[in-house]
């Protein structure tokens, strides 16, 4: 028992007994985004998870937020939601006051300040936002629950983050394998982000039941499925 | 022979727990205990009974092992499915088994059940709660078939059907809507099948395999891995890595050893052959 709690009992008058309303959850679940040449891939599995119980097999972590651009996000549930929200309400009113859709660099800017206005009273989310930038080329950005923001080529985030990040920092940035570096493929990049979530599924409880893949290429956004281990 | 060392006498030993006690109360945090969230099941049929258990072992969200073996050896006639710190469990039932392998040789009689179960609760009492062994002792002998559930503070249950650990609940769902008493053996071995996956896929703590036990009144089965709904898939892709994939930063070759060749001339007196 917590040790003021026990001197609260020993000595009934002589420490206040807080009363604290906690309102975070952790849900669960991994998330990972890889910038390509000319294309980006958001992947995340769609187990809820609370404890030890699953609270659902299928509840979507990403997001098209336009043609090129996909949100994706990990930790409370609750608060991905909200902040989902209120990204897509913004992209409206912009699109109305300006008549055009927010570029992904726009949107990677918006999300970091909602964070930081959130700084004593956070969103308890991972986010990652990947999609196409003014060029055409593969972005990934990636997120801290307070707003601190980076752009870069590959990111894990969520329960199972520790488990596939140093395997992709030697994949797909090529770490300790620096003579091999290239330029992947989308095939390529698929394999890998497949073999990274079934992976972390043997490791990690919080993370299984299906993968959800979004391919973002100048063509738009192409969502694949595939199933994982529901144990 | 005497040893001028003092011979140690079993059982725990606490010289660390007021240097242990000191240094957490400054902040130190102390190494986690493998816990298996579990699911274990034991039911009683018309010959016997039969006990089940999943094969996962977690480290807080870590599986630490996807196929260990929590149905342990007892007797001949007993087997023990455990729950929680999986060095307890381990323990416990393995100094209990050692107990009982005593008993029947200075009795020369195959050792009760509830011999077995006063073994293990008089322990679990004794360490008010401190050793994390749930357990779900099972037994065929003389007075027929005993299935008992033993929490870690020392209380037990004697009972036709029981579960236990973290996935308890999802499988008692299973014998609480299908159990019935004098099943035949194959439809005792699919409930508690059915009783462990619904644990495996329900319960996180729980996972892989599934392993039985048969036990009747001359017969003994250990069915290790009765079922695997939970094969890994096949990779997508090869990660070999091929040679010189390894940046080379710096090379540096010397010679440690100077080798000198000299010809030394030999004294061209004959060999004494003699």
């Amino acid at each position: 028992m917590n040790s003021i709690y026990q001197a609260a009992i020993d000595h009934p008058v002589s420490v206040p007994i807080e009363h604290r309303f906690d309102p975070y959850v952790d849900n669960g679940g991994t998330l990972l985004s890889i910038a390509g040449e000319d294309f980006c891939v958001v992947a995340a599995d769609t187990r809820q998870s609370e404890g030890y119980s699953i609270n659902s097999r299928y509840v979507p972590k990403s997001v098209k937020l336009s043609d090129k651009t996909v949100i994706s996000m990990g930790g409370c549930y609750a608060d991905c939601l909200t902040l989902t929200k209120r990204i897509q309400q913004s992209m409206e009113w912009y699109h109305h006051a300006h008549g055009k859709t927010m570029s992904t660099a726009a949107v990677a800017q918006m999300l970091s300040i909602m964070l930081y206005q959130k700084r004593f009273f956070p969103f308890y989310s991972w986010c990652i936002l990947g999609g196409l930038d003014e060029e055409g080329k593969g972005a990934v950005y990636t997120y801290d629950p307070v707003g601190s923001y980076e752009r870069e080529s590959c990111r894990c985030a969520g329960s199972a983050s520790s488990l596939i990040q140093p395997f992709l920092d030697n994949q797909i940035m090529f770490k300790n394998q620096e003579t091999l570096k290239k330029n992947l493929p989308l095939d390529h990049v698929l394999r890998i982000t497949k073999d990274s979530f079934t992976s972390a599924t043997e490791r990690d409880i919080y993370t299984g039941d299906y993968l959800e893949i979004f391919v973002i290429t100048k063509n738009g956004v192409e969502i694949q499925k595939m199933d994982l281990k529901k144990d | 022979m005497t040893s001028r060392l003092p011979r140690t006498k079993g059982g725990f030993n606490f010289d660390n727990h007021v240097r242990n006690t000191m240094m957490e109360g400054k902040g130190l945090c102390l190494p986690k205990a493998t816990k298996t969230g579990t699911t274990i099941v034991g039911l009683i049929y018309k010959d016997g009974l039969v006990l089940g258990a999943d094969t996962r072992a977690t480290a807080g969200p870590i599986v630490a092992d996807k196929n260990c073996e929590k149905i342990h050896y007892l007797a001949p006639n007993m087997y023990c499915c455990g729950a929680g710190t999986a060095a307890d469990t381990e323990m416990t039932t393995a100094l209990i088994s050692s107990q009982l392998e005593l008993h029947r040789l200075s009795t020369g009689r195959q050792a009760r059940v509830v011999t077995a179960m006063t073994l293990l609760k008089q322990m679990l009492f004794k360490y008010q709660g401190h050793i994390g062994a749930a357990l779900i002792l099972g037994g065929v002998d003389l007075n027929g078939p005993h299935l008992y559930t033993i929490y870690p503070h020392g209380s037990t249950d004697k009972l036709p059907y029981v579960t236990m650990g973290s996935g308890s609940l999802a499988a008692m769902s299973v014998f609480e809507s299908r159990f019935k008493a004098d099943m035949e053996r194959e439809e005792a071995i699919t409930l508690v099948k059915d009783a462990i996956e619904a644990g495996i896929f329900n319960d996180l703590g729980s996972g892989s395999n599934v392993d039985v036990v048969v036990i009747s009144k001359d017969n003994v089965e250990v069915l290790r891995n009765y079922a695997k709904p939970n094969e890994r898939g096949i990779k997508e892709a090869s990660y070999k890595y091929p040679r010189g994939a390894t940046q080379v930063l710096k090379t540096s070759i010397r010679d440690l050893v100077d080798i000198k060749e000299t010809v030394q001339a030999t004294t061209t007196e004959a060999m004494d052959i003699s």
